[in-house]
């Protein structure tokens, strides 16, 4: 079977549906966030959604990923059951963290997500731990470890990153470079042309790639994936794109314009992705229209599942801090 | 006059006799010893740190062991806290059984996202999903001359957190059996050794007997007061305790082992007992841990029984200093133990 998203067709149905459904996902999350029917808070990644889809699209069972504060893509791209995901959004038992972690912790651990992390590059030297794991087992399990640009500055990207060379463990670091972590532009946090440029401080491959491209996100991954796996050791993977929402509910946009944020807009990961596939003749005009309409029920149907559901309790949280 | 509040028993720990299952053992040689029997029992664990391997580690505590067990279990690791125990959680995460060294227990600062966000909270965040089985062995203390970045007791600051046990070794025998308990716990362990205990010796058991964490030792049983000391300030205590008995005062000198979780029975039964109750850390005594046992004493059963304000004697509330003199004021010395005591005993 081939797996090119262009010229694939059940590969580029897949790929397809997944954004979508990150998609519709989120924007059902955002509605319930602004009916007053979702607590806490949320980071959405609507515009991002081929980074996860084309980067998860190249492991296997048994690979790890490490997540983000801005995690539901990597989660659903990984396959993780939107019921579960959305019950533990809206604060219920049967949520992935059973209420007690919610968005920014959201994990389904039995496809290997180790975790979306509240902290930024917490998730990095993780991943290089789990890859030493991989590697002192003698297995050829790959971790996949995604961040934001923000994550590139601070000292556990750093350490985590080294470690990974030095030691040539089987991780691929990807950043979703969206342009801003949280107000501060990539602009004026970064002296490098690219992201990836500081990969050669650690003696490893970076690569920049266009990140609104499922396509090209995928052939990136798929070479460092591959690296990995033969015990070569990471890469940094650098994918440019752009979330078209806030950074959180607090977000005012006062650090970016409209046009800039309509820029980007015009350079839908979905619709770019929809237009090559109608154009290589690989689906037709009704066979997208399915993707996006089988996204759209299976996130209305784990929006109802959930809410159906117990709401979280409180009766064991003591005996819930330890593992026994 | 004494009386017992029914409950559960002491945890009667007095040292082994030396025999054919004990040898004499440092302090050092024991957590070795725990390392080198978890490393050859188990393929999930192993070690990594800063100069653990040929170096054997700034206090000699890994000594041989990457000759033993290679490089690939006995890993040495840049100078990089924060990384080293990220790597541990995410080891552990995939099913390791990592066992980190902090070289001071200082440094833990540089680590304390991974240990405090992360390793404590991951297993409760994912619901019981994962669980993160990791020990991250640090030595602290002063009395070394080592001044205030490389001698503090910070066991307070990992206490306070949620997710974490925290254990503080003060013989030879329970820095093995404790260590090798703390290995097997499937949470967070911090493992606080003490730089003054690394060259003591004593009685260690030969096999793999584990001391269970959340068990305290009543170190000593007298009849005017109680003592409760952790780390380097236990052996002060039963110290103190000798000297006192020659004054006609009798102390119980309890040693709660592990922090987290702690043996909250032990101590309220044995304040209980003698109704006064002193309590010593090295640590300063601003929110220290003592704070705590004062206050789960004056929360018990055991109020009742006091005669006494509960007592703490404490480091003094600044950085160690360098100079020896300097040194040995900040923190309690055996002179003032005994003079604590005997002011407990005598005006009340």
């Amino acid at each position: 079977m081939s797996t090119d998203l262009i010229q694939d067709a059940e590969s580029a149905r897949s790929a397809l549906t997944t954004m979508w459904t990150i998609r519709r996902f989120e924007e059902a999350v955002d509605d319930l966030f602004a009916r007053g029917m979702m607590h806490g808070t949320m980071h959405l990644s609507i515009g991002q959604e081929a980074v996860p889809v084309g980067a998860c699209a190249e492991l296997r069972d048994g690979d790890y990923i490490t997540s983000t504060h801005r995690g539901h893509g990597h989660c659903i791209a990984r396959g993780a059951r939107l019921d579960r995901m959305m019950a533990e959004l809206l604060a219920k038992e049967t949520g992935y963290c059973r209420g007690r972690g919610g968005s920014m912790h959201i994990a389904d651990v039995a496809t290997g997500n180790l975790g979306a992390n509240g902290i930024v590059a917490g998730g990095v030297p993780i991943a290089a731990g789990a890859a030493l794991a991989s590697r002192l087992r003698g297995e050829d399990r790959v971790v996949l470890s995604f961040f934001g640009d923000g994550a590139v500055n601070e000292g556990a990207w750093h350490e985590g990153v080294n470690l990974a060379a030095i030691w040539d463990l089987p991780v691929v670091f990807i950043c979703e470079n969206n342009n801003y972590g949280m107000s501060m532009s990539v602009q004026r946090a970064f002296r490098v042309d690219h992201l990836a440029d500081r990969a050669a401080g650690y003696g490893i491959p970076g690569v920049t790639v266009d990140g609104n491209d499922v396509a090209a996100v995928r052939q990136a991954v798929r070479t460092a994936v591959e690296r990995a796996r033969a015990g070569s050791g990471p890469t940094f993977v650098e994918a440019l794109t752009y979330r078209w929402k806030g950074h959180s509910k607090s977000d005012k946009n006062l650090y970016r314009t409209r046009d800039e944020i309509d820029l980007w807009r015009d350079r839908d990961p979905i619709a770019r992705y929809t237009a090559a596939l109608l154009d290589a003749g690989t689906l037709s005009e009704a066979e997208a229209q399915r993707c996006r309409a089988e996204a759209r029920d299976a996130v209305r149907a784990a929006v109802r599942t959930a809410n159906a559901a117990p709401d979280a309790s409180a009766a064991e949280l003591t005996s819930a801090v330890y593992a026994v | 006059m004494t009386t017992t509040l029914p409950g559960p028993a002491a945890a009667a720990a007095q040292p082994p006799e030396d025999g054919p299952a004990h040898r004499t053992l440092t302090y050092a040689e024991a957590v070795r010893e725990a390392l080198a029997e978890a490393l050859r029992s188990d393929p999930r664990v192993f070690l990594l740190g800063e100069d653990i391997g040929v170096y054997g580690g700034a206090f000699g505590v890994t000594g041989d062991l990457v000759h033993r067990f290679g490089e690939d279990r006995v890993r040495d690791t840049p100078i990089s806290e924060l990384g080293i125990v990220g790597a541990a959680v995410g080891a552990a995460l995939a099913g390791m059984r990592p066992v980190v060294e902090i070289q001071f227990s200082d440094f833990t600062a540089q680590a304390m996202d991974q240990i405090a966000n992360q390793a404590a909270k991951i297993h409760f965040m994912l619901g019981g999903a994962a669980s993160v089985p990791l020990v991250l062995r640090a030595p602290g203390g002063s009395g070394t001359g080592a001044a205030a970045q490389h001698s503090q007791s910070l066991e307070a600051w990992f206490a306070h957190v949620p997710g974490l046990k925290v254990v503080m070794p003060a013989t030879p025998a329970d820095a093995k059996g404790l260590l090798l308990a703390a290995i097997d716990d499937p949470n967070p362990v911090v493992f606080l050794e003490h730089k003054l205990l690394y060259k003591r010796s004593g009685p260690v058991p030969s096999g793999a007997d584990r001391v269970p964490l959340g068990q305290a030792a009543v170190r000593r049983q007298g009849q005017d007061l109680t003592i409760v000391a952790t780390g380097v300030m236990v052996s002060r205590a039963e110290e103190a305790a000798r000297q006192l008995a020659e004054d006609g005062i009798t102390a119980t000198v309890v040693d709660p082992r592990t922090l987290v979780p702690l043996d909250d029975a032990t101590i309220i039964s044995e304040v209980a007992a003698t109704g006064r109750a002193l309590l010593v850390q090295e640590a300063p005594r601003t929110c220290g841990y003592m704070a705590e046992i004062a206050a789960l004493i004056a929360d018990s059963d055991a109020f009742g029984r006091l005669r006494a304000p509960i007592r703490r004697l404490s480091g003094l509330d600044v950085p160690i200093p360098y100079a020896p003199q300097l040194e040995r004021a900040a923190v309690p010395q055996v002179p003032d133990i005994v003079a604590e005591a005997t002011r407990l005993v005598r005006s009340w």
